[in-house]
């Protein structure tokens, strides 16, 4: 039988799970770190807070939520079968997690050991998670835009970090690299590489999935994540020493790429067949709002070189993409698959005509756009904070709440799940 | 013209009703909803009967494969029935949530149903029925016809 087909490939409910609801809480670190931070906390993207806080974000919620969800995704909608999924998730999941903790800690604290310690850790989880994901990857017969862009995307995150346990070792150790080069490379492996890739496989299955969009043109589908990678494999040529306005229009060339993709996920999500909108829509549609934001703004800083030139330009950038794009995105994501696993892990265990509760009932459509509009409060209110520091402390606040409303949203899912689950034993049992 | 491709082109007819009447009951349109939802349901049931009839048996015949892709599409319809079921008794109990709820559900489980037909089972269906003279067009417009003469 094909892998595709059978429900049983998909893993153990846990295996998602741990990473989903460990998530969200490292948002709201990353955001109460900027309250405690005030003013100075944003005032550099070099400042210590604003480094643990990027992290905080991409390497404890970003990537705890996109590991989590790729062990899911791949068996389903690749066909690949990931050894020992459950596991690999007993394994990777706290060593992200201490990971994560061990970096920010070694920004704030600058001690080295927390430096040696986090990349030792990140290190450790990352051979292993891209080593197995990627393996299924490459081995799944299955063919299409979508598994193009995963095999990609997991490629991103070994180079990602890779490069991001050399810049720690460096810390830790005092080597003497060219640091802030390799930052420049890490970084948009991290974001562009890695994340954004991830983001577009995804979308190319579940836009036209969750609204009856027409599906991405099938050429553009294919082209983007591999235009991408060319674009920072000539970004990466900066570690051999390039010109400035060469780096510029590679730049340019990658936040542009990232647009047409924003743009034509916009352009299709307004030919959706289907007219009811739900929190996923409207998270999704935000975070590719927040990506044309991205893409015009660095052109806009590519052409005006003394607003390109000001320490706020990389902060605005980073605000746009981190809590704007990616955090919105996944949030809007994990509305959808948490219910909807939820659902089909509960009727897997009813008999015939025991039909588990529908999706609505796992967790409520109220809960979940209020956190929209708090979410979207705190990204607006940050991103304000860069012309006006004072905002930086209400908008970590803020930004903190939501993700503790994400939390709590997401727990009371898994409660559901629980709370039906002995409902519909106890009634097979009877 | 392949085999499976009336089934494919129902797909997405079945999508545009499935919309519709999701949105009339969003709306609270209870009466349009009800006629568009029992439109959809019966326009599914057809092409769900025409592939447990027609298409499933031939293909078992012509590969002697009876469980596997064809065991599973027969799970997920059932799962499907049990949706639209709920979706029928929320058009009755005019519970809007319930209605979004069960629709909701239907649609992912609906549309990765689909894709693994397009992607998989009908490519597969039409390289072992390619060249018989199974006309699966005709099998499905028979039962659409059967469910409006049932409605009569």
């Amino acid at each position: 039988m094909h892998p595709n087909l059978s429900f049983e490939q998909a893993p153990p409910i846990s295996v998602p799970y741990r990473f989903f609801v460990t998530a969200p809480w490292f948002g709201v670190a990353a955001g109460l770190l900027l309250a405690w931070g005030g003013e100075n906390a944003l005032i550099s993207r070099w400042a210590p807070s604003a480094l643990a806080a990027t992290h905080l974000l991409v390497a404890g919620f970003m990537l705890q939520a996109m590991c989590g969800a790729l062990l899911q995704f791949v068996p389903v909608a690749a066909g690949g079968n990931v050894w020992r999924a459950r596991q690999v998730a007993l394994f990777v999941h706290p060593l992200l997690a201490a990971g994560a903790a061990c970096l920010a800690t070694a920004f704030l604290t600058a001690k080295s050991g927390f430096f040696i310690a986090a990349a030792a850790t990140f290190a450790t989880a990352i051979t292993g998670y891209a080593g197995i994901v990627g393996l299924a990857l490459q081995r799944t017969p299955g063919k299409g835009p979508t598994l193009m862009a995963l095999r990609i995307a997991v490629t991103g995150l070994a180079i990602t970090v890779g490069l991001g346990v050399t810049l720690a070792t460096s810390l830790g150790t005092g080597a003497g690299l060219p640091v802030l080069e390799i930052t420049q490379v890490h970084a948009a492996w991290g974001l562009g590489g890695w994340a954004l890739v991830l983001l577009m496989g995804v979308s190319y299955y579940v836009v036209p999935m969750f609204q009856l969009t027409p599906p991405y043109p099938a050429r553009l589908a294919r082209s983007l994540p591999l235009a991408l990678i060319a674009v920072l494999v000539l970004w990466s040529a900066q570690l051999g020493g390039t010109g400035a306005g060469w780096q510029q229009g590679v730049l340019l060339a990658g936040v542009a790429l990232a647009g047409v993709y924003a743009v034509t996920t916009l352009v299709l999500q307004h030919r959706r067949r289907r007219k009811v909108a739900d929190p996923t829509l409207y998270f999704f549609r935000g975070a590719m709002v927040l990506l044309v934001a991205v893409a015009v703004s660095s052109l806009w800083f590519g052409l005006d070189a003394d607003l390109g030139g000001d320490r706020r330009a990389a902060i605005w950038i980073g605000l746009l993409a981190i809590p704007g794009v990616f955090v919105s995105a996944i949030s809007g994501m994990l509305y959808k698959i948490v219910p909807f696993l939820n659902w089909l892990h509960l009727q897997s265990l009813g008999g015939p005509g025991q039909m588990p509760p529908n999706m609505r009932e796992m967790i409520s459509e109220r809960a979940m756009m209020g956190h929209m509009w708090l979410h979207f409060s705190a990204v607006a209110t940050l991103l304000a904070s860069v012309i006006f520091p004072v905002l930086t402390r209400p908008g970590g606040l803020l930004f903190a709440a939501a993700c503790a409303w994400l939390g709590v949203n997401l727990a009371g899912g898994v409660r559901a799940y629980l709370r039906f689950r002995k409902r519909m034993t106890a009634a097979a049992t009877a | 013209m392949n085999p499976t491709q009336p089934l494919q082109q129902h797909h997405k007819h079945c999508d545009d009703l499935f919309a519709a009447a999701e949105a009339l009951a969003q709306a609270g349109d209870w009466p349009a909803c009800a006629s568009t939802s029992t439109q959809f349901c019966d326009e599914i049931e057809a092409h769900f009967a025409t592939e447990e009839q027609v298409l499933f048996p031939a293909f078992a015949a012509a590969t002697g494969m009876s469980g596997g892709p064809v065991a599973v599409m027969r799970m997920e319809h059932a799962q499907m029935r049990d949706l639209m079921a709920q979706m029928k008794a929320a058009v009755k109990a005019r519970d809007r949530n319930g209605y979004g709820g069960a629709a909701d559900t239907l649609l992912i489980l609906m549309q990765q149903h689909n894709m693994k037909e397009e992607n998989i089972l009908y490519p597969m269906c039409d390289n072992s029925l390619g060249a018989s003279s199974l006309d699966i067009g005709g099998a499905l417009n028979e039962r659409l016809e059967g469910q409006c003469q049932t409605k009569t």
